[in-house]
């Protein structure tokens, strides 16, 4: 069984990471056996484990990376329902990777809390919640829900590249990933890994407020400077409609026009308004499918349009970018 | 790199208050200035620091979007909000060129910039700094209480919503908290019930309860629930004054019945 303690790659607590202009240099790096070999230069270069990686995901046909600046907008939601939505489709085959290291919500958005990952000798096995969907995440790896991952950016890079390189997902459709908010290590790193096999695109999605565009604006100016392609935009929380009188309120008012606005601005598809339901909320609480639970809800026909849209995308874009 | 406390700029602030969550978009930035704004009104002298580097919401909540950092000879200036020169922020959100600039930094470029933040700002004398964070437990969180240890923060305020999605990542900043020794004032629930403006109904969007829960469950303080307002929401995405136009709201009312509770719990550590 694999555990957290184990894949400790010895990283020091404040290590610069090897890519840094610090590397070797830096005070952390006093004492550490590699710091010769950091200051050097050496380990700057290509990383040794891109190949592996290419090798692995090779039977990986579209990636998806699901994003935002901000967070709590619904990334975990949006990814476990378009997962739940793929796999829908007996003959699709799915696979989630949760790279929230810190906050991974994948495991109970599932309805896999508790479950843990086994080794075998082709890799780290996922969990699987149907038959043609398979999970990972930090979280199958922590042995008490309290525990925190209290780590830096150079370990987190070590076990997103440790994800990419060691689980076997054997022959795949789609691999979905769910990122933390940001614009910072996971981030840069599941570009820089993915990159060698080509990232079909990015989902990103946000709530009408201003103040998570602010953030989301970011998160696409980050794409473009990476050359990650834009999929579309999804707004989540959009509109609260009462169960008692049905009538709607904007809890989350978009005072600057929301993602359609921002999509018309930044130039990119727009996919569509999920509407707040807090049944979405509950579902996600005790791990089901919400497409299942309440499939004739206005809210689960816009996730199975957007998820059409992301699947047009894909068969048009078959190559993704090399 | 030990901060040389006699140097530093917080040797005159009485104290300092970490607002965390586990969670991304649960309201650690709404909390964090409204309660700055909710203890300026109170009559004290309050600092309000952003440290979430990747998104910096706090310039837009408190109207100061297309502010500028000055320079004195004893580092930076905070931006005021008023003539008073009483309610002090600062912020990435202040250096950056252009608002929609991403600032795509690793581990370390974060960390000296937060060792900065907490060295390099003159705030004068405060009764309260409060400091706002990025969701997790990781770079900014580690370095932030790091640079605070020689200067006694007060502790922490943990902000979570309802759902147990969110109760988890609680759960964990909660390990974080007593890992690394900083106390706990105590938990907020936000986004606890939305009361339709049309029939009156409330709705618990996020579900209920959970923060009382997790506070019961782990032995700390609870400090209330926040209800869902969309007012709330409007005037902050307006950088307005909520507490000021809508005085008599429960979410008014909660905020400041969390502030008095913290007062009440520092002048009880002071005697």
């Amino acid at each position: 069984m694999a555990d957290i303690n184990t894949i400790d790659e010895n990283v020091p607590e404040n290590c610069p990471g090897v890519q840094s202009e610090g590397a070797g240099k830096s005070s952390a790096c006093a004492g550490c056996p590699n710091q010769t070999l950091c200051a050097s230069g050496k380990a700057s270069g290509p990383d040794p484990a891109l190949p592996e990686i290419k090798k692995r995901l090779a039977s990986v046909k579209h990636k998806i990376l699901i994003l935002s600046g901000k967070g709590g907008v619904g990334k975990s939601t949006l990814t476990a329902h378009l997962g739940h939505g793929l796999a829908e489709n007996e003959d699709i085959q799915v696979g989630v990777l949760d790279i929230d290291i810190c906050g991974p919500s994948i495991p109970r958005v599932m309805g896999l809390d508790g479950e843990q990952v086994h080794q075998s000798g082709s890799g780290w096995s996922p969990v699987f919640v149907e038959d043609n969907l398979a999970v990972m995440s930090v979280g199958f790896l922590l042995g008490s829900p309290d525990d925190a991952v209290i780590w830096r950016g150079p370990k987190k890079n070590g076990l997103i590249k440790q994800f990419l390189r060691d689980v076997d997902w054997g022959v795949i459709d789609y691999l979905l990933v769910d990122t933390p908010p940001g614009t910072s290590d996971e981030h840069l790193s599941i570009v820089q890994y993915l990159k060698t096999v080509g990232i079909t695109g990015a989902v990103v999605i946000t709530t009408p407020q201003e103040v998570s565009l602010l953030d989301v604006r970011k998160e696409i100016n980050f794409c473009k400077k990476v050359k990650v392609p834009i999929i579309g935009v999804v707004e989540n929380m959009s509109g609260f409609v009462c169960p008692k009188c049905k009538n709607t309120s904007q809890i989350f008012p978009a005072t600057t026009g929301g993602a359609e606005q921002l999509a018309t601005d930044m130039e990119i598809p727009f996919l569509g308004k999920l509407p707040l339901d807090p049944r979405i909320g509950k579902c996600c609480d005790e791990g089901k499918s919400f497409l299942t639970q309440v499939p004739d809800s206005p809210a689960a026909k816009c996730y199975k349009e957007i998820i059409q849209k992301i699947v047009d995308y894909c068969s048009s874009h078959e190559n993704g970018i090399a | 790199m030990e901060v040389n406390s006699k140097e530093s700029s917080l040797t005159s602030v009485k104290h300092v208050i970490l607002v965390l969550s586990g969670k991304g978009g649960v309201g650690k930035s709404t909390v964090a200035s409204q309660l700055a704004c909710s203890l300026y009104r109170k009559g004290m002298k309050v600092g309000l620091l952003d440290v979430d580097l990747c998104g910096p919401s706090i310039p837009r909540m408190m109207k100061l979007e297309d502010a500028n950092v000055h320079q004195c000879s004893d580092g930076w200036v905070p931006v005021y909000t008023g003539s008073d020169q009483r309610l002090g922020v600062m912020s990435i959100g202040f250096l950056l060129a252009n608002r929609d600039d991403a600032v795509v930094w690793r581990g370390p470029k974060k960390n000296s910039m937060i060792k900065q933040f907490i060295t390099d700002v003159c705030w004068g004398s405060l009764d309260y700094l409060i400091i706002d964070t990025p969701p997790g437990t990781s770079d900014e969180h580690i370095t932030v209480v790091e640079s605070l240890r020689s200067f006694n923060p007060d502790g922490a305020i943990l902000v979570t919503t309802p759902q147990a999605v969110s109760v988890n990542d609680v759960r964990r900043e909660l390990s974080f908290c007593r890992k690394t020794d900083l106390p706990v004032l105590g938990i907020v629930e936000n986004m606890s019930g939305f009361i339709c403006p049309h029939c009156s109904e409330c709705s618990n969007v996020f579900s209920t309860g959970g923060g009382a829960a997790l506070a019961k469950q782990c032995d700390v303080p609870f400090l209330g629930c926040i209800p869902l307002d969309p007012n709330l929401a409007r005037c902050l995405e307006d950088g307005e004054d909520f507490l000021q136009s809508f005085l008599d709201s429960e979410a008014s009312k909660s905020f400041n019945n969390i502030v008095t509770e913290l007062v009440h719990l520092d002048n009880k550590t002071e005697t």
